[in-house]
C-alpha cells in the first residue's frame, strides 16, 4: 500500500514539474518571440516597395529610356517590346502578392487617376489621400477600417513624382484629369492593408 | 413465418441490388451520365462521363477544377479580370453584386436553359455590375445597352489583347488586304540529313511503308523506325501501333496542345479517344467512328503537313463553314501555294487559321515557331484569332466587321462583310472630342 502511495506521489510530482517547466517554456517562447505592430509592418513594407520602385524608376527606366534612349518604356510594353512603366511594375507586383494570399494587400491610387479604377473609393482611402496631399507627403496616414465584415489596419503613404518622366506622362496622357503636376508634387498614394484581429 | 422470411430476403435483395446498381453507375466512367443533372456545355460534353474531372466525390466542384485546364490560356492572353483583382479587400463591394472571384459564378455547368455563348450563365448585361458609370468616363458609350458590351469586336471579359483602345487606334485606316499578305513562315530547318536506312523492322512490312517514310520529313531528319516503334531503344519490344508516347518524345508541345483542345481532351481525361460521332458539330457519317489520334491527320509514315492542313480536316468536318471552304478565296490561295504558283505563306488552309503557326519563346528563351495544336486556342471567342492570324494578311477594320458577320463566316469569307462594328467609330469620335477640348476657345 505504501509502495502504491509512493508511486502515485512520484507521478504527481513529476507531472507537476513537467507542467511547470512547460508553462515556463511556453511563457519564455511567447516572451522571446519577436512581434511587431501593424504600423511597423506597414512602414517596413512601404520602405521596401518605395526603394525597389525608385531603383527601377531611376536606374532602369529613366536611365535607359529617357537618358541613354536605348529602349522605350510603354503602357503597352508587351506589344511595344518596351519596359513596363514604373507604376505598372508596382501594380503587377501588387497583383502577384494578392494572388499569393499572404495576409496583406497594397495598391497605388490617386485622386487624379489615368485609369478611373484607381481612384480612392473607401472612406479611409479618400481621407488618406487627402491627408498626404495636404501635408506634402511629410507624414503617412494611419487608420483602421472594416471592409466586407473584416477589420484592417490601413496605412496611406504619399506617392511623389520623383523624375521628370512621371510628370510629363501624367500631364500629357489623354485620360489624365490633371495636367499641372510639378516635380516633387504628391501625385497619389500607396495604400497598405493589414488584417487586424 | 416462412412467408415473412421470403419477404425479408426479397427486401434485402432489392436493397443490395439497388446499392450495387448505384455503385456501378457511380464508379463506371461510361455510365456516370446517369447522374448528369442537365445537358453539358459544348466545351465539356466530351468529358461529362467522368464526373471526377471537375467534381469532388460528393459532387461539389473541385476548387481548382477550372484552372487545371484553363489557367494557362488565361495567363497567355493576359486575362483582364484576374481573380486577384477581386480578392483585394478594396473591391469587396463589387463581390456583393457579383462574385467575380469564382469561375462558377458566370460559368455554371449543366444549366442549358440559362447558358449563352462561351458557356456564360449570367444575363448578357453582367458588365453593368461594375461598369454602370462607364458613360461618365466614356461619353461615347452613353445609351449603349450593357447587353452589347460583349458583342464581337467590342470587349471580352477575359481576352482583350486585340480589343484594347490603343491597339485598335493603331490599326485605323488599314486596307482590307495588306500589300504583301503572308502568314508566319514555316521554320527553316538546318541542312537536312541524308535519309538513313530505316533500321530494323518486321520482315512482313509493306514496301509502301518504307517508301512513304523515305519521302518524309522524319527520314530527312534522320528519325528511323526505332525512334517511334521502340521508343528510341533497340532493346525495347517493338510497338506495332505507336501512340502519343512515341510522338511526344519529340513533339511534346504539339501533343500537349492536341490534348488541350477538343480533338484530344478525352485522352487527357483518361477516356477513350474522341470519335466524330460524339461531336456536337455536324460531321460526315462516313467518318463517324474514326478515333482521333496524331495519325488521324498525319498519316502514319507519310507525314505530310500540307495534307494535314486542310484535307485531313475535311475528312470529318461537315458544317456550313467547312463545306464552303473549297470554293472560298482562301482555298484558292492555298491551292495556288500547293501548286507552286504562289509564294510560301500566301495560301490559307484550315490550319492556317485554326491550328496556326506562331512565333514565341521556348524554355531556353530562344525564339521558335511551332504549330498550335489546340484548335480552340484562338477560336472562342472569334476575336482571339485577330492577332494570331487575321492581321497577318488583313487590316483590322475589315477583320472586326468580318468576324461579326455570322453569315459571312458560314460562307467561308466569300466576299466583303455586310456587318459593321462601331468600335473604330467610337474611338475616332472620342479622339475628336479630346482634340476639341484641348483647342483654345476662340470668340
Amino acid at each position: 500500500m505504501k509502495t502504491v502511495k509512493t508511486i502515485l506521489a512520484s507521478a504527481l510530482l513529476t507531472a507537476a514539474v513537467v507542467a511547470l517547466l512547460a508553462t515556463r517554456s511556453f511563457a519564455a517562447d511567447a516572451k522571446d518571440t519577436p512581434s511587431i505592430t501593424p504600423k511597423t509592418m506597414a512602414d517596413a513594407l512601404h520602405a521596401v516597395m518605395d526603394s525597389d520602385r525608385t531603383v527601377y524608376t531611376k536606374n532602369v527606366v529613366n536611365r535607359l529610356a529617357n537618358q541613354e534612349k536605348v529602349i522605350t518604356a510603354s503602357e503597352h510594353f508587351v506589344d511595344d517590346k518596351a519596359l513596363p512603366l514604373p507604376a505598372q511594375m508596382f501594380r503587377m507586383g501588387s497583383e502577384m502578392v494578392t494572388s499569393k494570399n499572404v495576409g496583406f494587400t497594397y495598391s497605388l491610387l490617386s485622386k487624379w487617376p489615368i485609369n478611373k479604377q484607381n481612384a480612392p473609393k473607401t472612406d479611409a482611402e479618400i481621407a488618406g489621400l487627402d491627408a498626404v496631399a495636404a501635408n506634402g507627403g511629410k507624414e503617412a496616414y494611419y487608420t483602421t477600417e472594416e471592409l466586407g465584415g473584416k477589420k484592417y489596419f490601413t496605412a496611406v503613404y504619399a506617392d511623389v513624382g520623383g523624375v521628370a518622366a512621371c510628370i510629363k506622362c501624367h500631364n500629357n496622357h489623354e485620360d489624365s484629369p490633371r495636367s499641372d503636376f510639378k516635380l516633387g508634387d504628391v501625385m497619389g498614394g500607396v495604400v497598405i492593408r493589414i488584417p487586424a484581429q | 413465418m416462412k412467408r415473412k422470411t421470403i419477404l425479408w430476403l426479397a427486401w434485402c435483395g432489392v436493397l443490395w441490388g439497388g446499392a450495387g446498381l448505384c455503385a456501378t453507375l457511380f464508379f463506371s466512367k461510361s455510365r456516370q451520365s446517369a447522374f448528369i443533372p442537365g445537358s453539358t456545355t459544348h466545351g465539356h460534353h466530351q468529358i461529362e462521363n467522368d464526373c471526377q474531372v471537375c467534381h469532388t466525390p460528393w459532387m461539389g466542384v473541385k476548387t481548382d477544377a477550372c484552372n487545371q485546364c484553363h489557367a494557362e490560356d488565361l495567363k497567355k492572353f493576359r486575362d483582364t479580370h484576374p481573380k486577384s483583382k477581386f480578392t483585394d479587400p478594396r473591391n469587396v463591394d463589387r463581390l456583393k453584386s457579383i462574385s467575380a472571384d469564382e469561375c462558377i459564378t458566370c460559368h455554371r455547368e449543366h444549366r442549358p436553359e440559362i447558358t449563352h455563348a462561351m458557356g456564360v450563365t449570367q444575363p448578357d448585361d453582367y458588365c453593368y455590375h461594375c461598369h454602370k458609370d462607364i458613360a461618365k468616363e466614356r461619353p461615347t458609350h452613353k445609351g449603349l445597352p450593357f447587353s452589347g458590351c460583349n458583342a464581337s469586336g467590342c470587349h471580352n471579359y477575359h481576352d482583350n489583347t486585340a480589343l484594347y483602345e490603343d491597339f485598335i487606334a493603331k490599326h485605323i485606316g488599314e486596307p482590307d488586304t495588306k500589300a504583301k499578305p503572308r502568314v508566319v513562315a514555316r521554320p527553316v530547318r538546318a541542312e537536312p540529313k541524308t535519309p538513313t536506312f530505316p533500321g530494323a523492322y518486321p520482315a512482313d512490312t509493306d514496301a509502301t511503308v518504307i517508301h512513304d517514310w523515305q519521302a518524309s520529313a522524319h527520314a530527312r531528319a534522320g528519325v528511323a523506325c526505332l525512334e517511334c516503334h521502340q521508343l528510341g531503344n533497340a532493346s525495347k519490344p517493338w510497338i506495332q501501333k505507336p501512340s502519343y508516347d512515341s510522338c511526344s518524345r519529340c513533339h511534346d508541345t504539339e501533343v500537349k496542345g492536341f490534348q488541350a483542345g477538343f480533338h484530344g481532351m478525352r485522352i487527357a481525361a483518361g477516356l477513350s479517344p474522341l470519335t466524330p460521332a460524339m461531336a456536337q458539330l455536324p460531321m460526315k457519317p462516313s467518318s463517324a467512328h474514326r478515333e482521333l489520334s496524331c495519325n488521324s491527320c498525319h498519316a502514319p509514315h507519310a507525314y505530310d503537313t500540307r495534307k494535314a492542313a486542310a484535307e485531313s480536316c475535311l475528312q470529318c468536318h461537315d458544317d456550313a463553314h467547312s463545306r464552303a471552304y473549297q470554293a472560298s478565296p482562301h482555298a484558292k490561295l492555298w491551292a495556288a501555294e500547293l501548286a507552286g504558283t504562289a509564294p510560301a505563306g500566301s495560301g490559307v488552309s484550315c490550319a492556317t487559321c485554326h491550328l496556326p503557326r506562331s512565333s514565341h519563346f521556348d524554355e531556353n528563351d530562344e525564339r521558335i515557331v511551332t504549330v498550335e495544336h489546340n484548335q480552340n486556342a484562338n477560336l472562342r471567342p472569334d476575336d482571339k484569332m485577330i492577332r494570331t492570324v487575321c492581321l497577318d494578311c488583313h487590316g483590322l477594320p475589315m477583320v472586326l466587321d468580318a468576324l461579326a458577320d455570322r453569315a459571312l463566316i458560314n460562307r467561308n469569307f466569300d466576299g466583303p462583310p455586310s456587318v459593321h462594328v462601331e468600335s473604330i467609330d467610337l474611338i475616332l469620335r472620342r479622339k475628336a472630342a479630346k482634340q476639341k477640348e484641348k483647342q483654345p476657345h476662340t470668340q
